[in-house]
């Protein structure tokens, strides 16, 4: 589904990844992981297409097409779906009115009638059953005033609405409390099919435990310096990052 | 001949075209040419004209006096409110349309102006209200007063309340000379009644207009008033309006005031708190760009003690736009227990757009809270991202974006249709087929 080669990535001329290699195959679930700095956040930004960063060498393929120059909309219409670190709040516009905007615009640039209004709906109430969400919250401001947990489980539900065929979970279980986190770890699992695939980024192992991965790739200065199964999260738990470095250096 | 001798010496000719009119009016009439003729327009040299000048539109040729025209129904129904019963005045050109216009009404007394002034019911409140609460050094305003011929008369009586709104439509035609016409509203709205009120101007013609409107509000004890402003979205149109508002015990008037373009726009209104426990609000959303200009000249004046006034200001200026919003609170030494706010937001779309925006607080009395706060700002390209990212492409993330800048001032329009046909301008205005209000 995903394959990655050889990705250099610079931020106002400072080069964050240094050579990034990647294979996701459907159905597969990867874990990133790293110490801050290491450049995971800039991986999943620069895979959704964030025109703050510079892509200077390498390659990004989703299902056989390059996403090079892709503008962010338009790798979210071929399937990429990215759950921020920190979803951005957006007065004015509520949840509800933001989701149907974003379906019928990716229907639209798929050359799709709008969606009718009776199955958004449905489609709605749905989803955010499988969240644990009150209806309520769906005619809020986005993200306004939203707790830590509420903003990331609003970001899996936008996730289920939309049905990525790649999701990439930026940090996801920061700020989630143990029942947030099961409630999240949860809906991602129900969403999870052969079809689709998922690339967990993450700073700690927990999140591991709710959705286990099928590889775990360590990312150190730029570069993926190490792979293993779910197994190497657990060592990485036991013997910290520096057990990384020192191997590396 | 420069246009304010144009004027002057017009004054004549167009009193013999009125003939007929009352005595009281005239002796009115004559005060504001007076006025006018020592003031002449005003000029950047004065404090309150300092971001805007008028010169490159008073060099223009102007037809003064122009002639009624007809056009259909069918030509013009884009301007009026969808699905929504309304009473309407509609003028061509500063004479009125009778067969685009319906206000006959049981409840409220709707007429144009230049009946009203021949109307033995209606001269009476005439003689008491018409002049009573502008500013008369105001050269503009007496510009208005020495030759407004037409506009809408609304008195609503005690305990009335009008069952729909009240659409008061300007539209200008010409496609060949520039015109200048100096519409004239008075709204009466009485002890306990209440009213809704949009007024739109809008050029449909290619020629040059330049409207000078004055509209004078009064909203006795209790009374509830819901002003609607919608300006030109077209180029080849200037509007200079000059609203006063007088207001008496716990009364509470809204006034919004859309702004979409026009060639200059420049709004002065004016609030004056005649009582206690009165809420005065005034809202604005500006979106212009290419080298529109729009400015904003407010005043609310405190007068009496326990009243309140809110403002809130939103614009979005794209291009060479220039805005500007002045807004002064004036606090009299007897206004104990004022609560006045006042906001003003700006985004900025290009990096030759221009905004000044200058908060004027003069508070003499010492047990008061007013605030205000101004922004000047960038869409966040972080929130674009986040979008985008959803699938919403850039242009219409945008638009969805300032959509949202919006909402304050949107979600307190109390007539749905016209909210649907705000809502709707603003899509087109920002070049998206979006439907915000789902």
């Amino acid at each position: 589904m995903l394959q990655i080669k050889n990705l250099h990535a610079s931020v106002e001329d400072k080069e964050i990844l240094k050579g990034i290699n990647l294979e996701v195959k459907a159905g597969e679930i990867h874990a990133i992981m790293g110490p801050n700095g290491a450049g995971k956040s800039t991986l999943s930004s620069v895979i959704a297409g964030n025109e703050a960063f510079e892509v200077t060498e390498g390659e990004i393929i989703l299902e056989g097409e390059e996403l090079g120059e892709l503008a962010p909309e338009e790798r979210a219409h071929k399937g990429v779906f990215l759950s921020f670190q920190y979803p951005v709040e957006i007065p004015g516009v509520s949840v509800t009115n933001f989701m149907k905007t974003a379906i019928n615009e990716s229907r639209k640039a798929q050359g799709l009638e709008e969606m009718p209004a009776s199955d958004m709906l449905k489609k709605i109430k749905e989803k955010a059953e499988l969240l644990e969400i009150d209806r309520k919250f769906l005619s809020r401001s986005l993200n306004e005033g939203f707790s830590g947990g509420e903003k990331k489980r609003n970001e899996i539900f936008q996730m289920a609405m939309l049905e990525p065929k790649l999701a990439i979970l930026d940090e996801t279980d920061s700020g989630l409390d143990i029942d947030a986190l099961r409630i999240v770890a949860n809906g991602v699992n129900k969403l999870k099919s052969k079809d689709n695939a998922i690339i967990v980024i993450t700073h700690y192992q927990r999140l591991l435990d709710y959705i286990v991965p099928d590889f775990v790739h360590v990312l150190h200065d730029g570069k993926i310096v190490k792979t293993g199964g779910k197994e190497l999260a657990l060592e990485l738990e036991e013997k910290g990052y520096d057990w990384i470095k020192s191997s590396v250096e | 001949m420069e246009l304010k001798d144009k004027f002057i010496t017009s004054y004549a000719p167009f009193e013999a075209q009125i003939i007929g009119e009352v005595d009281a009016l005239r002796k009115i009439r004559l005060e504001g040419l007076k006025t006018f003729e020592a003031k002449g327009f005003p000029t950047k040299k004065e404090e309150a004209w300092k971001y805007t000048s008028l010169n490159s539109l008073l060099k223009k040729e102007y037809n003064i006096l122009p002639a009624a025209v007809s056009i259909s129904k069918e030509e013009v129904k884009e301007f009026f409110l969808k699905d929504t019963d309304t009473y309407k005045l509609v003028f061509i050109n500063g004479v009125l349309a009778v067969e685009l216009s319906d206000y006959t009404s049981d409840i409220a007394t709707i007429l144009p102006m230049s009946v009203a002034f021949k109307n033995e019911e209606t001269l009476s409140l005439l003689n008491e209200y018409y002049n009573q609460t502008v500013n008369k050094d105001d050269s503009l305003t007496a510009l208005n007063t020495a030759f407004a011929a037409e506009g809408a008369f609304i008195y609503v009586g005690k305990s009335k309340v009008v069952d729909k709104p009240i659409e008061l439509v300007y539209l200008s035609t010409s496609t060949e000379e520039a015109v200048f016409t100096q519409p004239r509203n008075l709204v009466i709205v009485g002890e306990n009644a209440q009213v809704k009120i949009v007024e739109r101007h809008q050029n449909i013609g290619t020629a040059d207009t330049i409207t000078n409107v004055v509209t004078e509000i009064y909203s006795e004890k209790h009374a509830l008033c819901d002003y609607y402003k919608l300006q030109n979205d077209v180029a080849a149109a200037n509007l200079i309006d000059n609203t006063y508002i007088k207001q008496g015990d716990s009364s509470r008037v809204c006034v919004h005031t859309f702004s979409f373009g026009g060639k200059l726009t420049r709004n002065n209104l004016n609030f004056y708190q005649e009582g206690e426990h009165i809420d005065s609000t005034l809202k604005g959303i500006t979106i212009i760009g290419n080298k529109q200009h729009v400015d904003h000249y407010t005043l609310v004046s405190h007068n009496q003690p326990n009243c309140e006034s809110h403002q809130n200001y939103k614009s979005i200026f794209d291009d060479s736009a220039v805005g500007v919003f002045n807004g002064k609170i004036y606090v009299d030494k007897i206004a104990q227990k004022t609560d006045g706010f006042q906001q003003n937001n700006n985004i900025l779309l290009s990096d030759k757009a221009t905004v000044y925006t200058k908060p004027q607080l003069e508070i003499f009395a010492d047990d008061v809270k007013c605030s205000h706060g101004c922004t000047i700002g960038q869409l966040d390209d972080e929130a674009m991202f986040y979008m985008r990212q959803r699938g919403i492409p850039q242009r219409e993330a945008k638009a969805l974006l300032m959509y949202a800048f919006t909402e304050e001032v949107m979600s307190s329009i109390s007539i749905p249709s016209l909210r649907l046909m705000i809502a709707n301008l603003i899509a087109s205005k920002l070049g998206v087929s979006m439907d915000f209000e789902i």
